[in-house]
């Protein structure tokens, strides 16, 4: 087993990935910014609610937001540390064309990659979650929490995240490198859809489909109920559906969300070796 | 036979100054013609993310005004967005791929430098903020009530003067870092958005923590201009729109001089410690 390529390739992806993403700075200044980001994200939305509902925060409305975007932070975090390395190894260090010619299966190395923001988006959930709870009355008890829900939902939505995060991987090998995160910024796109921040009902009718055929949308309900069962059922998006129906959706959503990823990566990586774009960079 | 024509004009001031921006945003133009993905993740998906906020604002009641701060707040995102990657962290890449050595070794200035890479960026932003502002008003039925179309321009003209003054001043720190630079600039976008008020009135941030955010000039061009084509603008606001016009005035000399003379220091220092063709890995 130690001597498989794609485990080798996603170990060594996920050290290599670890140390590029910590070795810039001191432990401490690491911390802060891995907090500071994450509260003010969250804290954007608290101050939005408190203005207009005068702080009441006792509301179930208000735990579904603030679980949502908490729980959210894994997209961005996910989609990002997998597309990124493309930008980072082709036109940052380089090596993307040797990485190519080596003995590496390149998307488990992508996967390994990405477990370094997998790691840090993680801890800034975690950090979230810890300032709603003490702070914000958003309601936890240990007791009440489906732990096996909450840890099958986890892991089933890390791997769905990984597969789109394969995707952007695709698209980016094709693309210059913007000045943003292409990640980023799918994932405050799809904010949209998921039902991340408000129940679906609030979209108009001919956008829900789109939530609706989404496995991020079942993956932060799963989250949700797995969490804070009784709050999540006051909502009626998915009150008909039972846990496992819903794992049951969320397993073949991601199914067929990888199937498609899995497809225009090849295609993409393909035509990025077609038009010599392996080792293009695009500095504008 | 020589490689190159020889210069036959040489140029200097303010020639110099506008041929730079000019060269500079050049390519940048070019990129974004042979380049066309930008126009999806630059104007449409942002577009969706601020309609993510109008729909909590929906879902939680808030007043229709509110739709409206989201909408126009998300256009200046795009100014906020353009200063920071476009402008202040673009140095980080010009000095990995050896550009940013040249540009100090030119007789350009790196105020000249930095404009053009801004307004290079320029179109995507502008295109971006009109698309939110358009798209975002039609579809949200977000109604306007402008009270002074003049004050309205010069808070915009103004906001944009100092909001690119303290991109060039903090692009200057940008010529000692390295790697940081890149997460810095990461860092300076949910913060800031928290602190201009971006979704929502500053004033709710209270007075210090309004005053605070004010430093960056997005705040109060934000909050003048909201307190200028919205009804429930005025009484929403965290100053007078005077008091926020000489504000902005204030702020606009200010990081422009600092910028001059902090970007003219940081290079010296930079080339003293040796940091223009760092390449920490």
């Amino acid at each position: 087993m130690r001597n498989s390529i794609s485990l080798r390739s996603f170990i060594s992806a996920s050290w290599l990935g670890w140390k590029i993403e910590s070795n810039w700075t001191d432990p401490f200044l690491f911390a802060t910014y891995s907090i500071i980001k994450p509260l003010a994200s969250a804290g954007i939305l608290v101050i939005m609610y408190s203005i207009v509902t005068d702080q009441n925060f006792n509301n179930p409305m208000f735990a579904y937001l603030y679980l949502g975007n908490a729980f959210y932070q894994y997209v961005p975090a996910v989609l990002s540390g997998i597309s990124w390395t493309i930008i980072d190894d082709r036109e940052h260090y380089r090596t993307l064309k040797y990485i190519y010619i080596a003995p590496v299966n390149i998307p488990l190395y992508l996967f390994g990659r990405g477990v370094a923001k997998f790691l840090t988006g993680s801890f800034a959930v975690i950090i979230t979650l810890l300032a709603g709870f003490l702070f914000l009355k958003v309601p936890f008890d240990f007791q009440q929490v489906n732990w096996l829900l909450f840890v099958v939902s986890l892991i089933l939505g890390i791997l769905m995240l990984a597969l789109l995060g394969l995707l952007l991987a695709g698209i980016t090998l094709i693309t210059a490198r913007h000045s943003y995160y292409i990640g980023d910024v799918v994932a405050s796109g799809l904010f949209l859809f998921t039902g991340a921040i408000f129940p679906l009902e609030v979209l108009p009718v001919w956008i829900r489909p789109i939530g609706y055929a989404l496995p991020i949308t079942y993956w932060l309900e799963l989250l949700r109920r797995s969490l804070v069962g009784n709050i999540a059922k006051t909502f009626p998006t998915f009150t008909s559906m039972s846990n496992l129906d819903l794992i049951l959706v969320l397993l073949l959503t991601s199914l067929i969300a990888g199937l498609i990823a899995i497809f225009l990566f090849n295609k993409c990586n393909h035509s990025a070796r077609e038009r010599g774009l392996i080792d293009v960079a695009t500095n504008y | 036979m020589a490689l190159v024509e020889p210069i036959s004009k040489k140029r200097s001031g303010l020639k110099l100054f506008i041929m730079t921006v000019f060269g500079r945003s050049y390519p940048r133009l070019v990129g974004m013609q042979r380049e066309r993905s930008w126009i999806f993740f630059d104007i449409f998906v942002p577009l969706l993310s601020v309609s993510a906020y109008v729909f909590v604002y929906r879902a939680i009641g808030a007043p229709e005004d509110y739709v409206g701060f989201v909408v126009v707040g998300g256009a200046m995102t795009a100014f906020w967005m353009n200063i920071l990657w476009n402008m202040s962290s673009q140095l980080y890449w010009e000095k990995e791929q050896g550009n940013l050595a040249l540009y100090i070794i030119s007789p350009a200035s790196m105020m000249a430098i930095l404009l053009g890479m801004a307004l290079g960026g320029l179109f995507a932003t502008l295109l971006r903020a009109i698309a939110i502002m358009i798209f975002g008003s039609l579809i949200f039925n977000v109604s306007y009530y402008v009270v002074s179309f003049w004050q309205l321009i010069a808070i915009f003209s103004l906001s944009m003067i100092a909001l690119y003054g303290l991109g060039m001043m903090s692009a200057s720190i940008f010529l000692l870092l390295s790697r940081e630079a890149w997460h810095i600039s990461n860092l300076a976008t949910e913060p800031v958005y928290l602190l201009s008020g971006m979704y929502f009135p500053v004033k709710n941030l209270g007075f210090w923590g309004s005053a605070f955010g004010s430093l960056i000039p997005l705040t109060l061009g934000l909050d003048a201009i909201r307190q200028l084509i919205f009804k429930s603008g005025p009484s929403l606001g965290f100053l007078s729109v005077k008091i926020e016009i000489i504000s902005l005035i204030i702020l606009s000399i200010i990081y422009l001089i600092a910028a001059k003379f902090l970007l003219a220091h940081i290079e010296k220092l930079a080339m003293r410690e040796g940091r223009l063709t760092e390449n920490r890995r």
